[in-house]
Protein backbone atom coordinates (compact mmCIF):
# COMPACT_ATOMS: atom_id res chain seq x y z
CA UNK A 1 0.00 0.00 0.00
CA UNK A 2 2.81 2.39 0.87
CA UNK A 3 4.55 1.39 -2.36
CA UNK A 4 1.43 2.40 -4.28
CA UNK A 5 1.31 5.72 -2.43
CA UNK A 6 4.99 6.35 -3.12
CA UNK A 7 4.50 5.54 -6.78
CA UNK A 8 1.51 7.85 -7.03
CA UNK A 9 3.31 10.70 -5.26
CA UNK A 10 6.37 10.18 -7.45
CA UNK A 11 4.27 10.32 -10.63
CA UNK A 12 2.50 13.41 -9.30
CA UNK A 13 5.81 15.13 -8.57
CA UNK A 14 7.30 14.25 -11.96
CA UNK A 15 4.13 15.37 -13.73
CA UNK A 16 4.17 18.65 -11.81
CA UNK A 17 7.80 19.38 -12.63
CA UNK A 18 7.33 18.34 -16.25
CA UNK A 19 4.24 20.52 -16.68
CA UNK A 20 5.97 23.49 -15.01
CA UNK A 21 8.96 23.14 -17.29
CA UNK A 22 6.82 22.78 -20.42
CA UNK A 23 4.60 25.70 -19.45
CA UNK A 24 7.60 27.99 -18.93
CA UNK A 25 9.40 26.72 -21.99
CA UNK A 26 6.51 26.72 -24.43
CA UNK A 27 6.70 29.43 -27.09
CA UNK A 28 3.01 29.15 -27.94
CA UNK A 29 1.14 31.14 -25.33
CA UNK A 30 -2.06 29.14 -25.74
CA UNK A 31 -0.38 25.82 -24.96
CA UNK A 32 1.50 27.48 -22.10
CA UNK A 33 -1.86 28.45 -20.57
CA UNK A 34 -3.32 24.98 -21.16
CA UNK A 35 -0.26 23.48 -19.43
CA UNK A 36 -0.62 25.96 -16.58
CA UNK A 37 -4.24 24.89 -16.04
CA UNK A 38 -3.18 21.25 -15.98
CA UNK A 39 -0.43 22.25 -13.53
CA UNK A 40 -3.07 23.81 -11.27
CA UNK A 41 -5.16 20.63 -11.32
CA UNK A 42 -2.17 18.46 -10.40
CA UNK A 43 -1.26 20.99 -7.71
CA UNK A 44 -4.75 20.57 -6.24
CA UNK A 45 -4.13 16.81 -6.15
CA UNK A 46 -0.83 17.45 -4.35
CA UNK A 47 -2.67 19.42 -1.68
CA UNK A 48 -5.12 16.54 -1.34
CA UNK A 49 -2.17 14.19 -0.83
CA UNK A 50 -0.77 16.58 1.79
CA UNK A 51 -4.16 16.30 3.56
CA UNK A 52 -4.94 19.99 3.07
CA UNK A 53 -8.38 19.84 1.43
CA UNK A 54 -9.03 23.55 2.11
CA UNK A 55 -6.07 24.58 -0.01
CA UNK A 56 -6.88 21.89 -2.57
CA UNK A 57 -10.35 23.39 -3.06
CA UNK A 58 -8.93 26.90 -3.39
CA UNK A 59 -6.21 25.74 -5.77
CA UNK A 60 -8.68 23.88 -7.99
CA UNK A 61 -11.11 26.82 -8.09
CA UNK A 62 -8.66 29.73 -8.31
CA UNK A 63 -5.35 28.23 -9.47
CA UNK A 64 -6.74 25.98 -12.18
CA UNK A 65 -10.16 27.46 -12.92
CA UNK A 66 -10.24 31.24 -12.62
CA UNK A 67 -6.56 31.93 -13.31
CA UNK A 68 -6.89 29.85 -16.46
CA UNK A 69 -9.95 31.81 -17.57
CA UNK A 70 -8.15 35.06 -16.72
CA UNK A 71 -5.09 34.11 -18.76
CA UNK A 72 -7.17 32.93 -21.72
CA UNK A 73 -9.15 36.19 -21.68
CA UNK A 74 -5.90 38.16 -21.59
CA UNK A 75 -4.56 36.13 -24.49
CA UNK A 76 -7.73 36.71 -26.52
CA UNK A 77 -7.33 40.47 -25.96
CA UNK A 78 -3.62 40.40 -26.78
CA UNK A 79 -4.39 38.71 -30.08
CA UNK A 80 -7.17 41.19 -30.73
CA UNK A 81 -4.64 44.01 -30.23
CA UNK A 82 -1.97 42.45 -32.39
CA UNK A 83 -4.40 41.97 -35.22
CA UNK A 84 -2.23 39.09 -36.31
CA UNK A 85 -3.45 35.85 -34.80
CA UNK A 86 -0.38 33.78 -35.52
CA UNK A 87 2.41 35.97 -34.14
CA UNK A 88 2.17 35.19 -30.48
CA UNK A 89 5.63 33.95 -29.71
CA UNK A 90 7.27 37.02 -28.22
CA UNK A 91 10.54 35.39 -27.23
CA UNK A 92 11.46 34.18 -30.68
CA UNK A 93 11.07 37.45 -32.52
CA UNK A 94 14.37 38.64 -33.94
CA UNK A 95 14.70 42.35 -32.98
CA UNK A 96 14.44 41.89 -29.22
CA UNK A 97 16.13 38.51 -29.10
CA UNK A 98 19.12 39.83 -27.17
CA UNK A 99 16.90 41.77 -24.79
CA UNK A 100 14.90 38.64 -24.05
CA UNK A 101 18.11 36.71 -23.34
CA UNK A 102 19.30 39.45 -21.05
CA UNK A 103 16.01 39.47 -19.18
CA UNK A 104 16.14 35.70 -18.81
CA UNK A 105 19.68 35.74 -17.43
CA UNK A 106 19.00 38.68 -15.17
CA UNK A 107 15.90 37.08 -13.70
CA UNK A 108 17.79 33.82 -13.27
CA UNK A 109 20.56 35.64 -11.38
CA UNK A 110 18.04 37.54 -9.27
CA UNK A 111 16.14 34.35 -8.48
CA UNK A 112 19.25 32.50 -7.29
CA UNK A 113 19.33 34.18 -3.84
CA UNK A 114 15.65 33.34 -3.45
CA UNK A 115 16.42 29.71 -4.25
CA UNK A 116 19.29 29.64 -1.75
CA UNK A 117 17.11 31.34 0.84
CA UNK A 118 14.38 28.73 0.35
CA UNK A 119 16.84 25.83 0.52
CA UNK A 120 18.41 27.34 3.64
CA UNK A 121 14.97 27.84 5.14
CA UNK A 122 13.96 24.24 4.51
CA UNK A 123 17.27 22.87 5.78
CA UNK A 124 17.19 24.97 8.94
CA UNK A 125 13.72 23.77 9.94
CA UNK A 126 13.76 22.04 13.30
CA UNK A 127 13.76 18.28 12.80
CA UNK A 128 10.92 17.52 15.19
CA UNK A 129 8.62 20.52 14.82
CA UNK A 130 5.39 20.01 16.69
CA UNK A 131 3.56 22.88 15.03
CA UNK A 132 0.72 24.78 16.59
CA UNK A 133 -2.04 22.22 16.13
CA UNK A 134 -2.13 21.33 19.84
CA UNK A 135 -2.57 24.96 20.83
CA UNK A 136 -5.19 25.51 18.14
CA UNK A 137 -7.18 22.47 19.21
CA UNK A 138 -7.00 23.61 22.83
CA UNK A 139 -8.49 26.99 21.91
CA UNK A 140 -10.88 25.77 19.22
CA UNK A 141 -13.89 26.04 21.53
CA UNK A 142 -13.35 29.78 21.93
CA UNK A 143 -13.09 30.43 18.19
CA UNK A 144 -16.76 29.94 17.36
CA UNK A 145 -16.10 27.34 14.64
CA UNK A 146 -15.02 23.71 14.71
CA UNK A 147 -12.90 23.66 11.55
CA UNK A 148 -9.34 24.46 12.72
CA UNK A 149 -8.42 26.01 9.35
CA UNK A 150 -11.31 28.47 9.52
CA UNK A 151 -10.52 29.14 13.19
CA UNK A 152 -6.98 30.19 12.21
CA UNK A 153 -7.98 32.15 9.10
CA UNK A 154 -10.94 34.05 10.52
CA UNK A 155 -10.16 34.27 14.22
CA UNK A 156 -6.66 33.54 15.53
CA UNK A 157 -4.89 35.15 12.59
CA UNK A 158 -7.76 37.02 11.00
CA UNK A 159 -5.48 39.92 10.07
CA UNK A 160 -3.81 37.66 7.48
CA UNK A 161 -7.18 37.21 5.79
CA UNK A 162 -7.85 40.94 6.18
CA UNK A 163 -4.67 41.68 4.23
CA UNK A 164 -5.53 39.04 1.58
CA UNK A 165 -8.90 40.65 0.97
CA UNK A 166 -7.13 43.98 0.49
CA UNK A 167 -4.62 42.43 -1.93
CA UNK A 168 -7.55 41.39 -4.14
CA UNK A 169 -9.03 44.89 -4.00
CA UNK A 170 -5.62 46.35 -4.83
CA UNK A 171 -5.33 44.07 -7.87
CA UNK A 172 -8.71 45.26 -9.10
CA UNK A 173 -7.75 48.93 -8.65
CA UNK A 174 -4.47 48.31 -10.46
CA UNK A 175 -6.27 46.74 -13.42
CA UNK A 176 -8.90 49.47 -13.52
CA UNK A 177 -6.20 52.14 -13.44
CA UNK A 178 -4.78 50.80 -16.69
CA UNK A 179 -7.73 51.85 -18.75
CA UNK A 180 -11.46 51.73 -18.87
CA UNK A 181 -13.31 49.09 -20.78
CA UNK A 182 -16.96 48.61 -20.14
CA UNK A 183 -17.94 45.55 -18.18
CA UNK A 184 -19.97 43.95 -20.93
CA UNK A 185 -18.14 45.45 -23.90
CA UNK A 186 -14.90 43.84 -22.80
CA UNK A 187 -16.46 40.41 -22.95
CA UNK A 188 -17.74 40.85 -26.46
CA UNK A 189 -14.18 41.10 -27.70
CA UNK A 190 -13.42 37.72 -26.14
CA UNK A 191 -16.50 35.77 -27.04
CA UNK A 192 -17.57 37.28 -30.29
CA UNK A 193 -15.81 34.96 -32.69
CA UNK A 194 -17.08 31.61 -31.54
CA UNK A 195 -19.82 31.98 -28.97
CA UNK A 196 -22.05 34.53 -30.59
CA UNK A 197 -24.66 32.45 -32.34
CA UNK A 198 -24.35 29.16 -30.47
CA UNK A 199 -26.57 30.38 -27.73
CA UNK A 200 -29.08 27.56 -27.23
CA UNK A 201 -26.62 24.94 -25.96
CA UNK A 202 -24.68 27.51 -23.98
CA UNK A 203 -27.86 28.98 -22.54
CA UNK A 204 -29.06 25.55 -21.41
CA UNK A 205 -25.69 24.96 -19.78
CA UNK A 206 -25.95 28.31 -18.00
CA UNK A 207 -29.54 27.63 -16.92
CA UNK A 208 -28.52 24.33 -15.37
CA UNK A 209 -25.06 25.16 -14.02
CA UNK A 210 -25.42 28.63 -12.52
CA UNK A 211 -28.01 27.61 -9.88
CA UNK A 212 -25.85 24.60 -9.00
CA UNK A 213 -22.78 26.84 -8.70
CA UNK A 214 -24.67 29.27 -6.47
CA UNK A 215 -25.82 26.44 -4.25
CA UNK A 216 -22.29 25.01 -4.06
CA UNK A 217 -20.96 28.46 -3.13
CA UNK A 218 -23.53 28.82 -0.35
CA UNK A 219 -22.75 25.31 0.86
CA UNK A 220 -19.00 25.96 0.90
CA UNK A 221 -19.57 29.16 2.84
CA UNK A 222 -21.78 27.46 5.40
CA UNK A 223 -19.75 24.27 5.74
CA UNK A 224 -16.54 26.28 6.31
CA UNK A 225 -17.40 26.50 10.00
CA UNK A 226 -16.86 22.79 10.57
CA UNK A 227 -15.33 21.26 7.41
CA UNK A 228 -13.11 22.34 4.48
CA UNK A 229 -14.61 25.36 2.76
CA UNK A 230 -14.89 29.07 3.43
CA UNK A 231 -15.03 32.52 1.94
CA UNK A 232 -12.32 32.16 -0.69
CA UNK A 233 -13.61 28.85 -2.02
CA UNK A 234 -17.21 30.03 -2.03
CA UNK A 235 -16.23 33.36 -3.61
CA UNK A 236 -14.30 31.71 -6.40
CA UNK A 237 -17.16 29.31 -7.21
CA UNK A 238 -19.53 32.26 -7.35
CA UNK A 239 -17.04 34.11 -9.53
CA UNK A 240 -16.97 31.11 -11.86
CA UNK A 241 -20.75 31.43 -12.21
CA UNK A 242 -20.28 35.12 -13.09
CA UNK A 243 -17.62 34.26 -15.68
CA UNK A 244 -19.97 31.68 -17.22
CA UNK A 245 -22.75 34.28 -17.40
CA UNK A 246 -20.41 36.85 -18.93
CA UNK A 247 -19.13 34.40 -21.54
CA UNK A 248 -22.66 33.38 -22.46
CA UNK A 249 -23.45 37.04 -23.06
CA UNK A 250 -25.95 37.46 -20.25
CA UNK A 251 -26.57 41.10 -19.33
CA UNK A 252 -24.76 40.85 -16.01
CA UNK A 253 -23.75 44.50 -16.35
CA UNK A 254 -27.35 45.51 -15.73
CA UNK A 255 -27.23 43.82 -12.35
CA UNK A 256 -23.69 44.92 -11.57
CA UNK A 257 -23.79 48.58 -12.46
CA UNK A 258 -20.71 50.69 -11.85
CA UNK A 259 -21.87 51.76 -8.40
CA UNK A 260 -23.03 48.31 -7.27
CA UNK A 261 -19.83 46.72 -8.56
CA UNK A 262 -17.72 49.14 -6.54
CA UNK A 263 -19.88 48.82 -3.43
CA UNK A 264 -19.75 45.03 -3.54
CA UNK A 265 -16.01 45.01 -4.17
CA UNK A 266 -15.25 47.18 -1.14
CA UNK A 267 -17.94 45.64 1.12
CA UNK A 268 -15.66 42.82 2.33
CA UNK A 269 -12.64 45.00 3.15
CA UNK A 270 -14.87 47.66 4.76
CA UNK A 271 -16.73 45.18 7.00
CA UNK A 272 -13.42 43.54 7.90
CA UNK A 273 -11.76 46.83 8.84
CA UNK A 274 -14.75 48.13 10.78
CA UNK A 275 -14.92 44.87 12.71
CA UNK A 276 -11.20 45.15 13.42
CA UNK A 277 -11.62 48.74 14.61
CA UNK A 278 -14.61 47.83 16.77
CA UNK A 279 -12.82 44.90 18.39
CA UNK A 280 -9.78 47.12 18.98
CA UNK A 281 -11.94 49.58 20.92
CA UNK A 282 -14.35 47.17 22.61
CA UNK A 283 -12.13 44.16 23.28
CA UNK A 284 -8.77 45.86 23.38
CA UNK A 285 -7.20 43.74 20.63
CA UNK A 286 -7.34 43.76 16.84
CA UNK A 287 -9.95 41.30 15.48
CA UNK A 288 -10.47 39.61 18.82
CA UNK A 289 -14.00 38.28 18.86
CA UNK A 290 -15.93 37.58 22.06
CA UNK A 291 -16.24 33.75 22.12
CA UNK A 292 -20.00 33.74 22.54
CA UNK A 293 -20.55 35.73 19.33
CA UNK A 294 -17.50 34.52 17.39
CA UNK A 295 -19.41 31.99 15.29
CA UNK A 296 -21.98 34.52 14.08
CA UNK A 297 -19.36 37.21 13.47
CA UNK A 298 -17.20 34.82 11.44
CA UNK A 299 -20.16 33.75 9.31
CA UNK A 300 -21.07 37.39 8.68
CA UNK A 301 -17.49 38.27 7.80
CA UNK A 302 -17.17 35.27 5.49
CA UNK A 303 -20.45 35.98 3.72
CA UNK A 304 -19.54 39.58 2.92
CA UNK A 305 -15.97 38.61 2.07
CA UNK A 306 -17.18 35.84 -0.27
CA UNK A 307 -19.44 38.28 -2.14
CA UNK A 308 -16.59 40.78 -2.47
CA UNK A 309 -14.18 38.08 -3.61
CA UNK A 310 -16.67 36.81 -6.21
CA UNK A 311 -17.37 40.25 -7.64
CA UNK A 312 -13.69 41.21 -7.59
CA UNK A 313 -12.61 38.03 -9.38
CA UNK A 314 -15.37 38.40 -11.97
CA UNK A 315 -14.35 42.03 -12.54
CA UNK A 316 -10.70 40.97 -12.85
CA UNK A 317 -11.78 38.51 -15.53
CA UNK A 318 -13.82 41.05 -17.44
CA UNK A 319 -11.35 43.88 -16.89
CA UNK A 320 -14.29 46.26 -17.09
CA UNK A 321 -15.50 48.82 -14.61
CA UNK A 322 -19.24 48.53 -15.00
CA UNK A 323 -21.64 50.89 -16.69
CA UNK A 324 -22.93 54.07 -15.19
CA UNK A 325 -26.68 54.19 -15.09
CA UNK B 1 -20.31 -11.30 -0.36
CA UNK B 2 -17.81 -8.51 0.23
CA UNK B 3 -15.38 -10.14 -2.15
CA UNK B 4 -17.94 -10.22 -4.96
CA UNK B 5 -18.57 -6.48 -4.58
CA UNK B 6 -14.83 -5.84 -4.59
CA UNK B 7 -14.47 -7.90 -7.75
CA UNK B 8 -17.20 -5.89 -9.48
CA UNK B 9 -15.53 -2.70 -8.34
CA UNK B 10 -12.17 -3.74 -9.75
CA UNK B 11 -13.72 -4.80 -13.05
CA UNK B 12 -15.60 -1.50 -13.41
CA UNK B 13 -12.52 0.55 -12.51
CA UNK B 14 -10.34 -1.32 -14.99
CA UNK B 15 -12.96 -0.94 -17.72
CA UNK B 16 -13.12 2.79 -16.93
CA UNK B 17 -9.33 3.07 -17.10
CA UNK B 18 -9.38 1.34 -20.50
CA UNK B 19 -11.82 3.97 -21.78
CA UNK B 20 -9.62 6.76 -20.42
CA UNK B 21 -6.55 5.20 -22.04
CA UNK B 22 -8.35 4.85 -25.38
CA UNK B 23 -9.66 8.42 -25.13
CA UNK B 24 -6.20 9.80 -24.41
CA UNK B 25 -4.73 7.77 -27.24
CA UNK B 26 -7.40 9.16 -29.56
CA UNK B 27 -6.75 12.70 -28.37
CA UNK B 28 -3.07 12.32 -29.18
CA UNK B 29 -3.34 10.34 -32.41
CA UNK B 30 -6.52 11.39 -34.22
CA UNK B 31 -6.10 13.76 -37.17
CA UNK B 32 -8.38 16.72 -36.46
CA UNK B 33 -10.34 18.52 -33.77
CA UNK B 34 -13.64 16.71 -34.45
CA UNK B 35 -12.30 13.18 -34.24
CA UNK B 36 -10.29 14.15 -31.16
CA UNK B 37 -13.43 15.47 -29.47
CA UNK B 38 -15.14 12.20 -30.37
CA UNK B 39 -12.38 10.25 -28.62
CA UNK B 40 -12.33 12.57 -25.63
CA UNK B 41 -16.05 12.41 -24.93
CA UNK B 42 -15.84 8.61 -24.68
CA UNK B 43 -13.33 8.94 -21.87
CA UNK B 44 -15.33 11.67 -20.15
CA UNK B 45 -18.75 10.07 -20.41
CA UNK B 46 -18.34 6.30 -20.35
CA UNK B 47 -14.92 6.10 -18.71
CA UNK B 48 -15.85 8.38 -15.84
CA UNK B 49 -19.25 6.66 -15.56
CA UNK B 50 -17.59 3.26 -15.12
CA UNK B 51 -15.10 4.65 -12.59
CA UNK B 52 -17.91 6.34 -10.65
CA UNK B 53 -19.87 3.06 -10.68
CA UNK B 54 -16.81 1.22 -9.38
CA UNK B 55 -16.28 3.78 -6.63
CA UNK B 56 -19.97 3.98 -5.74
CA UNK B 57 -19.92 0.24 -4.96
CA UNK B 58 -17.28 1.01 -2.31
CA UNK B 59 -19.13 4.03 -0.91
CA UNK B 60 -19.94 4.03 2.80
CA UNK B 61 -23.46 5.36 2.39
CA UNK B 62 -26.11 6.14 -0.19
CA UNK B 63 -25.37 9.85 0.28
CA UNK B 64 -21.76 9.38 -0.83
CA UNK B 65 -22.83 7.26 -3.80
CA UNK B 66 -25.37 9.95 -4.71
CA UNK B 67 -22.67 12.63 -4.62
CA UNK B 68 -20.48 10.54 -6.91
CA UNK B 69 -23.34 10.12 -9.39
CA UNK B 70 -24.00 13.87 -9.18
CA UNK B 71 -20.37 14.55 -10.11
CA UNK B 72 -20.78 12.27 -13.12
CA UNK B 73 -23.96 14.04 -14.23
CA UNK B 74 -22.29 17.45 -13.94
CA UNK B 75 -19.29 16.28 -15.95
CA UNK B 76 -21.67 14.82 -18.57
CA UNK B 77 -23.46 18.15 -18.83
CA UNK B 78 -20.29 20.25 -19.00
CA UNK B 79 -18.45 17.80 -21.28
CA UNK B 80 -21.25 17.51 -23.81
CA UNK B 81 -21.87 21.27 -23.94
CA UNK B 82 -18.19 22.20 -24.17
CA UNK B 83 -17.58 19.60 -26.89
CA UNK B 84 -20.44 21.08 -28.89
CA UNK B 85 -19.09 24.60 -28.39
CA UNK B 86 -15.55 23.62 -29.39
CA UNK B 87 -16.75 21.74 -32.48
CA UNK B 88 -19.12 24.52 -33.45
CA UNK B 89 -16.41 27.14 -32.95
CA UNK B 90 -14.04 25.12 -35.11
CA UNK B 91 -16.68 24.80 -37.86
CA UNK B 92 -17.32 28.56 -37.73
CA UNK B 93 -13.64 29.24 -38.17
CA UNK B 94 -13.71 27.14 -41.29
CA UNK B 95 -11.83 24.10 -40.08
CA UNK B 96 -12.91 21.30 -42.40
CA UNK B 97 -13.66 17.86 -40.99
CA UNK B 98 -10.90 15.40 -41.84
CA UNK B 99 -11.52 12.99 -44.74
CA UNK B 100 -9.28 9.93 -45.05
Amino acid sequence: MTLLAWGFDGLLLLGLLGLAWKALNSTDLFSAIALFIAFGLLMALVWVRLEAPDIALAEAAIGAGLSGALLLAALARLRGMEGNVTSNTGVEEAPNNIDARLVQWLSAILLLPVLFGLVYGVLSLPGNAVGLSAEINANLAASGVSNPVTAVLLNFRAYDTLLEVFVLLLALIAIWSMGSIQFNRSIETIGKTSLETTSSVLDTLVYLLVPVLMMVAAYLLWVGAHAPGGAFQAGSVLAAACVLLLLAGWPLHRLLTAMRLRLLAVAGPVVFVSMAAYSLIAEGALLQFPPEHAGTLILLLETVAALSIAVTLAALFSGGQGQHE
Amino acid sequence: MIAVIDLFSVLLLIAGAVFFLAGTLGLLRFPDVYTRLHALTKADNVGLGLIIAGLALQAESWAVAGKLVLIWLLVLLAGASVSYLVANGALKRGIRPWKS
